[in-house]
């Protein structure tokens, strides 16, 4: 699959979208900070450094997108590479949602199925074969080995 | 002699049974990853941390050392023979190395920089045993005002040596340092950001962040790239260098390795800006410049040894201060965090051991990469062949175990992935993720401090200035930001970079 195709393409540039990202982290740390006790500057509470770090972050923020919106065209954001995000972020999401109901077996094939879909090619019978071979050896280094208190099989 | 009977201890605990053959599983890890491309040090590490928390501390430090260091003999065998670098630190090594490979002088070049490395390792190290203890001592003088200036220096040279532009590396240090603060405040009790999530309440784990931004981001922008992998030669052919070739080399090594252990020290410096940085001067100052690029030995023995001899001076600050240079150390001051050593000036005179053992099995371990780079290369040769369709599964499947491992708790490996989709953002938008993770681990120990030197001047802000200590550190903070604002220095910097 070509690049082009796998990627979708978002206008604008790196800095811009870099300043927005600073800007609402930075800005829900000094939303929330408050909340906390601020203390005084010789007692200072938990409220206190992260609002500062938060009000600055913010500042920060602004600066860079402004400056992102100035030189927009030198630095294109360029896009995300969707199809290896989703797979790999998809795969792993799955193996947290798994291993503790259905057992480390299934999460280990269904993680080595999804993510090899990411890669740059995908052949069935080798992913068959891959995934059966990493799940014997996870199982029997981490889990007869080392005894980590693994769920192995769904029952 | 004080220092010969410390060396003494550490060569006694280095070359205990267990210590050498986790320092040997270390240096192999670090060669292994360090060859293949699409893995770095920082991952690899985070990956494992898990594994090291049954391990006695000193043994699992001399283990992600020898990773870390180990990752720098790897990938210059990939820079030369693939023309891709097996990690940052080896990219200017694909200059005159790979050239060298086609010139059918893989075998010289290889060796060039094995030995270059040892030579700069050996040295690095010596130099970690006289400026270490002193550097403590003269860290057991300072107070929390001092501390506290000290890492907002450290910070902003971490800022100012990362590549890119200075602003998005300032605040991805303040990200990092209100990521620090998620979690149940010390001194109070009070919870903060932690959005009612009870897994919050003891802050996001350090091993989280890492493998999340260093290990599943990378995976991603990996595969988002076209795979091109062709080793041009399997054959590496004589393996010593020739006559002339030592002679146009021990030069080169001897700058690199000078201006490496320099850089190594200073916080955001480390492997990869200091192998630019020899890089430049080689050609600079070389008779005939045009020579470079077309397989000029000094442009592989001068980098090769920089990048080595910082990997092993950067240990100074963390072993010292208890301030990481880089990510890589942050992660091991991370372990030793988790270890329930408290990192400081303190550690080498309670805990004498972790110091001088790991200095010690930093020499050995250079040894055993010398052995493990130059007669078993065809080993390493092999393991090029391996697709990165097949390698990057397995390290996620690494990854998630490692996670999962920490606490027995899924919500662990959902983190990271929350944290892998941040980082796979942040390094499309060109913003570098050590930065962050140094804030990270420095935003709490910043805090404490700020708190308590602001208490004891009540409320008084100018403590920072008065103590002549934190004043020279603030006023070196301060010059370093001047630096690259002067448009001057400013593009020198960015020139170094492209090259």
């Amino acid at each position: 699959m070509s690049e082009a195709r796998m990627k979708i393409k978002i206008r604008g540039s790196k800095d811009f979208y870099a300043g927005l990202l600073f800007i609402s982290f930075g800005g829900l740390a000094t939303a929330l900070s408050p909340s906390y006790p601020m203390g005084t500057g010789a007692r200072m509470g938990p409220g206190y450094f992260p609002t500062v770090l938060g009000g600055i972050l913010t500042l920060l923020g602004i600066l860079i997108s402004i400056r992102g919106l100035l030189r927009e065209s030198s630095d294109p954001f360029g896009g995300l590479a969707l199809r290896p995000l989703l797979s790999v972020l998809g795969s792993v999401l799955g193996f947290a949602f798994f291993v503790d109901r259905l057992g480390l077996v299934i999460a280990i094939i269904m993680l080595t199925a999804v993510s090899c879909l990411g890669g740059s090619e995908f052949r069935f019978r080798e992913v068959v074969v891959f995934s059966l071979v990493l799940t014997v050896m996870v199982v029997v280094v981490f889990v007869y080995g080392l005894k980590l208190p693994f769920k192995v099989w769904p029952l | 002699m004080e220092i010969l009977s410390h060396l003494y201890l550490g060569f006694g605990i280095a070359l205990t049974l267990t210590n050498l053959f986790y320092c040997l599983v270390g240096v192999v890890i670090g060669t292994t990853i360090g060859v293949l491309p699409g893995i770095g040090p920082a991952a690899t590490i985070a990956m494992l941390l898990p594994t090291t928390f049954s391990l006695p501390p000193v043994t699992a430090l001399i283990m992600l050392a020898g990773i870390y260091y180990g990752a720098m003999y790897g990938g210059s065998t990939t820079s030369i023979l693939v023309n891709l670098p097996g990690e940052a630190a080896s990219v200017v090594t694909c200059l005159d190395g790979y050239v060298m490979a086609r010139q059918g002088r893989a075998g010289p070049a290889l060796s060039i920089a094995a030995l270059g490395s040892l030579f700069a390792g050996c040295i690095a190290t010596a130099i970690i045993v006289l400026f270490g203890p002193p550097l403590a001592e003269l860290a057991l003088k300072f107070g929390s005002a001092e501390y506290f200036s000290l890492m907002v220096l450290g910070l902003v040279a971490a800022a100012v040596l990362a590549s890119g532009s200075l602003l998005k590396a300032i605040a991805m240090i303040l990200l990092g340092l209100l990521l620090g603060m998620v979690g149940t405040d010390v001194g109070t009790g009070v919870r903060r950001f932690c959005f009612e999530i009870p897994e919050l309440s003891d802050g996001i784990g350090f091993v989280v962040i890492a493998m999340g931004m260093f290990g599943f981001a990378e995976i991603v922008s990996n595969l988002g790239l076209k795979e091109k992998r062709q080793v041009f030669t399997s054959k590496v052919g004589r393996l010593m260098p020739s006559r002339a070739d030592l002679k146009a080399s021990w030069r080169p090594v001897l700058r690199g390795t000078a201006l490496g252990s320099a850089l190594g020290i200073l916080p955001g410096g480390g492997a990869v800006v200091s192998s630019f940085a020899s890089y430049a001067v080689e050609k600079r100052i070389a008779s005939d410049p045009s020579r470079f690029g077309k397989g000029a030995i000094e442009g592989v023995a001068g980098p090769e040894a920089a990048n080595n001899a910082a990997a092993q001076t950067s240990f100074i600050p963390m072993l010292t201060l208890g301030i990481p240079a880089n990510a890589v150390i942050a992660l091991m001051l991370g372990a030793l965090m988790i270890q329930g050593i408290a990192p400081g000036p303190r550690v080498m005179i309670e805990r004498p051991e972790l110091f001088w053992g790991l200095i010690a099995s930093m020499w050995v371990g250079n040894l055993m990469l010398v052995v493990l780079n130059l007669p078993l290369i065809g080993i390493w040769i092999r393991l090029l062949t391996v697709p990165y369709r097949l390698l990057f599964p397995a390290i996620l499947l690494f990854i998630c175990i490692g996670a999962y491992s920490i606490n027995n708790n899924p919500f662990d490996v959902a983190m990271a992935a929350g944290f892998g989709l941040l980082g796979y953002i942040f390094s499309r938008l060109a913003c570098e993720p050590a930065p962050l993770l140094l804030g990270y681990i420095l935003g709490p120990m910043m805090e404490e401090n700020l708190r308590r030197a602001m208490q004891l001047s009540r409320g008084n802000p100018m403590v920072f200035l008065t103590r002549p200590i934190s004043l020279a550190m603030l006023l070196t903070a301060a010059f370093l930001l001047l630096l690259i604002i002067i448009p001057a220095v400013r593009a020198k910097r960015e020139e170094t970079f492209r090259e």
